[in-house]
């Protein structure tokens, strides 16, 4: 038995998924903590990106990034394809049991691929250019160091009411997403004992409610100018 | 409740053998008693289609007392019917009115190819007990009780599952078609005592290996097993099942297995 045979069994893809969704997690709270910057001003947001960008180590974490990301959409899109083949003739009757399971837990592929979409729109509009092209304003920090205007760059994406419609979308997703994905993960990696379970259940509905809500509005506050 | 007679709707399940394809067929029934059981009135029709010259319906039973896990019927879309933490056979007919439609499936998951009917072979089962659910040292006679202490929330847990039938509902309603819920029952009530302690990381990965070998899908969490378990087999015997596959994994000795 060797290592890459443990984690492609059954319950080792499954320890995958809780791994990177665990680490994914820890992310959207980095990723929610720096972008929550803007709420204090311009200037405190450009130089939390500007640290978030030029940062070495943070740049090396990046690319772990984006292979959690990765591993996390193509195992869980297998995952999905190999469970649905285990039932070939499906019922006859509605099995949907809404009053013991809530509809979230049984979607999470749908969910998943409505985070992945807006994922795809959400790097188009800011990573790409603050990292690959490099299209952007450049404004001076109060120390004297230049770096792009990710907030004027912010300003502008959300002036589009329908960008901010999909970006709420996107969040809502992500937040049912959660609901259940963090207990899931928890539940995976065996963490959900007689003496935790509620504990760990209750912790992933309010941080995913606070970490969406925060990001929620992000674009409602730029699109309703109350930020400048 | 007030005794009360019905007329019936079914629509069954009617499948030759594994080789053919199924369909449904419906059936009327008369006079069923409120104070039957779902079974007693599968003997009803079945006493009719006979006297008619028909073929019966081929369906599981046993014991009829909830404790043999034959009875596998999926009713109106739930595993035993609508009644929580019940078999096919304490389902009782006060449940349903006068001209209800009734609509029986047999357990669908590739791993359960079904044998007739509404019977499915469950032998799968026997096999990922096979891979690991035992221990194996000779214990001779059964020994004085309490002469090995456990503590008593283990001895409880452990109590509670091994009350699994193995019945086949968490399969039937998991939308993966996953046996988690039964391979971790059975993982647990050995790993939880000091006499299933020695061979737990083996098990654990046998048990797994053996799941996906005949054909069951992961587990997502979902939660549709636990509620539908005639025995209220808990979540919390997966979550254990995936620390001992982790503690098989990261600890020493998982290279035996």
């Amino acid at each position: 038995m060797n290592w890459k045979h443990y984690f492609t069994t059954s319950v080792g893809r499954k320890l995958v998924m809780g791994f990177t969704g665990l680490f994914l997690v820890l992310f959207l709270l980095v990723h929610c903590y720096v972008n929550s910057m803007i709420f204090i001003s311009r200037n405190a947001f450009n130089a939390a990106a500007d640290f978030m960008g030029t940062t070495v180590a943070i740049r090396i974490m990046e690319i772990g990034l984006f292979a959690g990301i990765i591993l996390h959409i193509i195992q869980g899109l297998m995952l999905a394809r190999m469970n649905k083949a285990k039932r070939s003739i499906g019922y006859a009757t509605n099995t949907t049991n809404t009053k013991q399971v809530p509809w979230y837990s049984r979607s999470m592929t749908l969910l998943g691929t409505l985070v992945m979409l807006f994922l795809i729109m959400h790097i188009s509009h800011f990573w790409v250019p603050s990292r690959i092209t490099h299209d952007l304003n450049a404004t001076k920090l109060p120390n004297g160091v230049e770096t792009h205007d990710l907030f004027q760059k912010m300003l502008d994406v959300f002036q589009s009411p329908i960008v901010v419609v999909l970006y709420l979308i996107g969040v809502a997703s992500l937040a049912f997403h959660l609901f259940h994905g963090f207990f899931s993960a928890c539940q995976t990696m065996g963490l959900t004992s007689h003496k935790y379970k509620n504990f760990l259940k209750g912790f992933g509905i309010v941080f995913s409610v606070i970490v969406c809500l925060l990001f929620a509005a992000m674009p409602i506050s730029m699109y309703m100018g109350w930020v400048a | 409740m007030e005794h009360y007679s019905m007329n019936l709707t079914l629509k069954v399940w009617k499948q030759k053998n594994t080789k053919t394809k199924g369909h449904f067929e419906t059936f009327q029934v008369k006079n069923i008693s409120s104070e039957m059981s779902f079974l007693e009135m599968f003997d009803v029709l079945n006493e009719q289609l006979i006297a008619e010259g028909k073929e019966p319906i081929a369906f599981d039973h046993d014991c009829r007392e909830g404790i043999c896990g034959m009875c596998s019927m999926y009713i109106n879309g739930r595993a035993h019917g609508p009644w929580h933490h019940t078999t096919t056979c304490q389902l009782h007919m006060r449940e349903y009115k006068d001209g209800d439609t009734i609509v029986v499936e047999p357990w669908r998951a590739n791993a359960f190819p079904v044998i007739k009917d509404l019977v499915v072979d469950r032998q799968a089962f026997d096999r990922i007990i096979q891979a690991g659910g035992y221990i194996s040292a000779n214990t001779g006679n059964a020994v004085d009780a309490n002469s090995i202490p456990i503590e008593k929330h283990k001895a409880d847990e452990a109590f509670a599952a091994a009350a699994c039938i193995g019945c086949g509902a968490c399969v039937a309603a998991c939308p993966n078609a996953s046996a988690m819920l039964f391979l971790s029952a059975k993982a647990s009530h050995l790993a939880l005592l000091p006499q299933g302690d020695p061979e737990r990381k083996i098990r654990a990965v046998n048990m797994v290996e053996q799941m996906d070998k005949e054909g069951f899908g992961s587990c997502s969490n979902i939660g549709l097993c636990e509620a539908s378990c005639p025995k209220g087999i808990s979540l919390e015997n997966i979550a254990r099942l995936n620390r001992e596959y982790l503690g098989a994994v990261f600890g020493e000795g998982g290279d035996n297995a």
